[in-house]
């Protein structure tokens, strides 16, 4: 019994550990839209890790097959390099020609392999599809040692790094040795990847390196606080993963390290607070709804000014507004809810109450404020509003109001000769 | 109602939250050379693109000749931006223009040697008759903008739309492309334009739409195309209005 | 020596029928799709084999075209709703999917019968054993007749459908205002491109299935400068390639799959080397030129 928790606690460190390295340098490989890289050097090592085997006649030391993917890996990326910039190949291309060509050749070495007299290549198949649960204590100091090598790197590293991912131009233009911190954090993708291996599998390989990196993204707008994120998700999924995968027998547990990571990257999609896809919905309802309704308000009093009448049917707005039926009735709904609106008779037409004729003097007023405002001063800089008024008119609060009115000197009407209705006592 | 080639009111375009242009409301008549300007982010090819159905629309209602586009679709012909495309492509100047025709053919139907001959002489109104053959990527860009064109005229359209044909062509390509333009009209064509250069403005079209997120002015080259509309269009920011940014962000 | 033929044959089949698609996922830079695709059909292979029982191929091309689809579906809803770059929203989705059908087979280990061997090497091998027996008449190769039809499919499918899928590749806007739906080819294509990649999968295995998609076209891209020959010369490289492949993989003894992906991959480089006008020697030689003699001439 204690034999077994001895080796299930191994597997949960070995993971862990490779988790989070894997959501580390993962973070690099997304924000330099990378994200499929792993996928690349994973399956490029393959065929490196057969020569290592048949250079070494037959040696099954991890540290031989970890040369040899190390070796070929980085041969890959630099075909991969070389395709695109010597020719009219596009990088997706490139990677994936790269990647099926290079495990076509280690299927070829492996399947040569095994019909050698000392084809034992139970080693060899390791990598292919992972087998966490045949890490050992040697194994152990290997995955610490690369999640050191990985920490320290990035912590030495981090400004270059920050530069070299934002803006590798800039960063070559202020004299940073780009190639060579290029170089340095190819050499530990292809070591994590290659410790990967062991863990989840050539396939999955991928999924390490992207799916704790881009939820990370979700939660912040930090480099840091995303590399943070990265690495305990990578080290969470790692984890779960791990323990379930323990729960029946004969479980793989790469693939429930992978579904672990999805799960966690799903529940950030939908549910993480500014970038989420819930809170973003949301968000898009309540300002659509408050433009509509501020929208119809001022076409109920332009309606009352025009002197079309106190009631009002919806097909009367529709001639001031480009709105359906459906939403119109939904609109007046919500305003009725507001206390602006009441309906007249069977819900044909609607009357402004007096909270609603405030509500909608004090919006033609800013409107019309606004408009003024624009045609007089005849300055509309798109880098202000570009700034962050996505929707000025509706967002001015009451002090900028003031402001706008006293610049303007409280004109008494708008460009298309309109009054600007003020408060009663203000107006001049 | 039809003297109008286009109709567009209370037009919205969002890119997620942030309008990108606002309550456009405007009338070009049949038979205009128009062009549209403003500075750079005013929202002009947004503008076409959002007309074209290419960008959904957050509120508002095209009408082309009197019609929504789906009904209309095949008397509109719209110019991309050169940049748009992979020149890298493989295929050739005429195959190119073949394309403005798949329109007008049913599914699955291949372009006949009517579609062909009508290639040829569009190639032959923007002088590229000998390119046909040519692979896309050996064209310079103006050469690249004429194909362009080309592909637009055998389309056979009522109303062009076209965005930035100008940009970066030689001068020979815009002589060219602006004596495509007035013969066009001349056919009765509608033609609408993303310009940039303000110093050819009234010398080549006869109907200008200012823009700078909102509408700042349409209406004929004399009375649209003043000092004033300009100042408004191009002015730089204000104040106000900075002050504003500040207090929202 | 019918042996070797009929392998030849099913392999050549399966390259060209990739190669054809294969030219348009190059010219779209969809490559990692077809990539992602060919591992995602892996569920719905596995849960078609569950709820038939059976390895009978139509469940099986049904099931896995359906998860290529949902593939390709996902990877266009985290690009565009959730805001992801397309190649991390790819690796994301289909890694998850790949690992989903790993636990199901391996749940399911009695049941399915689908090993691990097979999804990384494929049994084109066996291709001459395994016949199709109507009536007490063996007919052929079973593989045979299912890749022949594959390759049908997809050559009506290329052939009648050529000049939309040419525009919504070369020039997408354009074809809206024309009023031919992009996301309709789009996932024509994507399921053409499932339903190959799941007929292969079981013959080659599924990350060489990725070889054969991408290796010919990209050869061939290098070659020509027209589309219509594009096709055709990814459709020869890619059965000279199952030819040369089967060459080499019976002087080394080894995976005839392998081989395949590994003499396609020879190719590319050839061509990438000495192409006429797009390979590094002629470009070279060109740059040279222009700069002995002052301007090209044009």
């Amino acid at each position: 019994m204690s034999g077994l928790s001895a080796n299930v606690l191994y597997v949960l460190v070995g993971t862990v550990l490779f988790g989070i390295s894997a959501g580390l340098l993962g973070t690099f490989v997304v924000l330099r839209r990378q994200a499929l890289i792993g996928d690349a050097l994973a399956h490029a090592a393959l065929p490196g890790i057969c020569l290592a085997f048949l250079l070494s006649g037959g040696m099954k030391h991890p540290v031989f097959f970890i040369c040899g993917a190390v070796v070929t890996g980085l041969l890959g990326s630099l075909a991969m390099r070389a395709i695109v910039r010597q020719s009219r190949i596009k990088e997706d291309t490139a990677l994936g020609l790269v990647l099926s060509v290079f495990f076509g050749v280690g299927i070829l070495l492996l399947t040569y392999i095994q019909h050698q007299p000392f084809g034992n290549q139970s080693g060899i198949d390791r990598f292919l599809f992972g087998q966490a649960a045949a890490i050992v204590g040697r194994d152990l100091w290997l995955f610490g040692g690369i999640a050191g090598m990985v920490i320290c790197a990035v912590m030495v590293m981090y400004k270059e790094l920050k530069v070299l991912v934002f803006d590798p131009d800039f960063a070559r233009s202020i004299g940073l040795p780009l190639s060579r911190i290029d170089m340095i954090v190819l050499v530990l993708t292809v070591l994590v990847v290659t410790a990967g291996l062991q863990s989840v599998g050539v396939v999955l390989m991928a999924a390490m390196l992207v799916t704790p990196a881009v939820a990370a993204r979700q939660w912040t707008d930090r480099l840091g606080a995303m590399l943070g994120y990265s690495a305990v998700f990578g080290a969470l999924a790692s984890m779960s993963g791990t323990g379930l995968s323990t729960l029946a027998p004969h479980m793989p547990t790469g693939p429930w390290i992978v579904v672990c990571a999805t799960a966690i990257f799903a529940l950030s999609l939908v549910m993480a607070p500014h970038r989420g896809i819930a809170p973003r919905w949301w968000r898009h309802r309540q300002t659509s709804h408050r433009i509509h309704e501020e929208n119809t308000l001022r076409t109920l009093y332009r309606l009352v000014e025009d002197g079309r009448g106190e009631n009002v049917s919806i097909a009367m707005m529709q001639q001031y507004r480009a709105i359906s039926l459906r939403q119109g009735i939904q609109i007046l709904a919500r305003l009725e809810r507001r206390g602006f609106v009441i309906p007249i008779g069977d819900r044909a037409a609607w009357h402004l109450t007096s909270a609603g004729l405030r509500e909608a003097e004090r919006l033609v007023r800013r409107h019309r404020l606004w408009e003024v405002y624009l045609s007089r001063y005849l300055q509309l800089g798109p880098g202000a509003v570009h700034a962050g008024a996505e929707d000025i008119e509706h967002i001015l609060t009451p002090e900028l109001e003031a402001r706008l009115e006293a610049v303007l000197q409280h004109p008494a009407v708008d460009p298309h000769a309109r009054k600007i209705p003020y408060a009663t006592g203000e107006e001049r | 109602m039809t003297a109008h080639a286009i109709a567009i009111q209370d037009l919205t375009i969002a890119y997620q939250r942030k309008p990108v242009l606002w309550d456009v409301t405007l009338e070009i008549p049949a038979g205009s050379l128009a062009c549209i300007i403003g500075p750079n982010g005013a929202g002009k090819s947004t503008l076409i693109k959002g007309v074209m159905g290419l960008l959904p629309m957050a509120s508002g209602v095209v009408t082309i000749f009197g019609h929504p586009l789906q009904d209309v679709r095949q008397r509109v012909g719209y110019v991309p931006q050169r940049g748009s495309v992979d020149w890298d492509f493989p295929t050739t100047v005429l195959d190119v223009v073949l394309m403005g025709r798949y329109g007008h053919l049913p599914l699955f139907a291949r372009p006949r040697r009517h579609d062909r001959d009508l290639a040829r002489a569009a190639l032959e109104q923007v002088g590229m008759e000998t390119f046909a053959d040519r692979q896309i990527s050996q064209l310079s860009g103006g050469q690249q903008q004429r194909v362009f064109l080309a592909r637009a005229l055998v389309q056979d359209a009522d109303l062009y739309l076209m965005d930035e044909p100008f940009a970066g062509v030689d001068a020979a390509t815009e002589q060219a492309i602006v004596v495509l333009l007035q013969t066009l009209q001349q056919r009765g064509k509608t033609m609408i334009v993303v310009h940039h250069d303000l110093q050819t403005v009234s010398e080549y079209f006869d109907w200008a739409v200012l823009l700078n997120l909102r509408l700042v002015a349409s209406g004929p080259v004399d009375t649209a195309f003043t000092e004033e509309h300009l100042r408004v269009t191009y002015g730089g920011r204000l104040n106000l209005l900075t002050a504003i940014g500040e207090e929202i962000s | 020596m019918t042996a070797a033929l009929l392998i030849i044959g099913t392999g050549g089949l399966v390259a060209a029928s990739c190669g054809l698609l294969g030219s348009f996922l190059i010219l779209r830079r969809m490559s990692m799709l077809g990539d992602a695709i060919s591992h995602a059909v892996l569920p719905g292979i596995a849960l078609a084999f569950l709820l038939t029982q059976s390895r009978h191929p139509i469940p099986m091309l049904f099931g896995a075209s359906t998860l290529g689809l949902v593939t390709a579906f996902c990877t266009e809803f985290l690009h565009r709703t959730g805001r992801l770059a397309s190649d991390a929203a790819i690796g994301v989705t289909f890694t998850w999917l790949f690992a989903v059908g790993v636990i199901v087979i391996s749940l399911f280990a009695g049941q399915i019968d689908l090993d691990q061997e097979c999804v990384l090497y494929g049994e084109i091998a066996y291709v001459p054993w395994d016949t199709w027996i109507v009536g007490g008449r063996s007919l052929g190769p079973r593989a045979l007749w299912i890749m022949g039809g594959v390759f049908c499919c997809d050559l009506a499918f290329v052939f009648l459908c050529y000049k939309e899928l040419k525009v919504t590749t070369f020039d997408p806007d354009l074809a809206r205002t024309l009023g031919i739906s992009t996301r309709t080819f789009h996932y024509l294509l994507m399921g053409a491109v499932s339903m190959t990649t799941v007929a292969a999968f079981e013959l080659v295995g599924a990350i060489l299935v990725v070889a054969m998609l991408i290796a010919p076209g990209a050869t061939a891209y290098l070659l020509t400068d027209r589309l219509g020959w594009l096709l055709l010369w990814s459709v020869a490289i890619g059965i000279l390639s199952a030819a040369g492949g089967y060459g080499l993989a019976m002087m080394i003894d080894a995976s005839i799959a392998g081989a395949m992906a590994t003499v396609a991959g020879g190719f590319f480089v050839l061509a990438l080397l000495g192409a006429p006008h797009h390979g590094i020697i002629s470009r070279h030689l060109a740059r040279r030129r222009s700069f002995g003699n002052g301007p090209p001439v044009t």
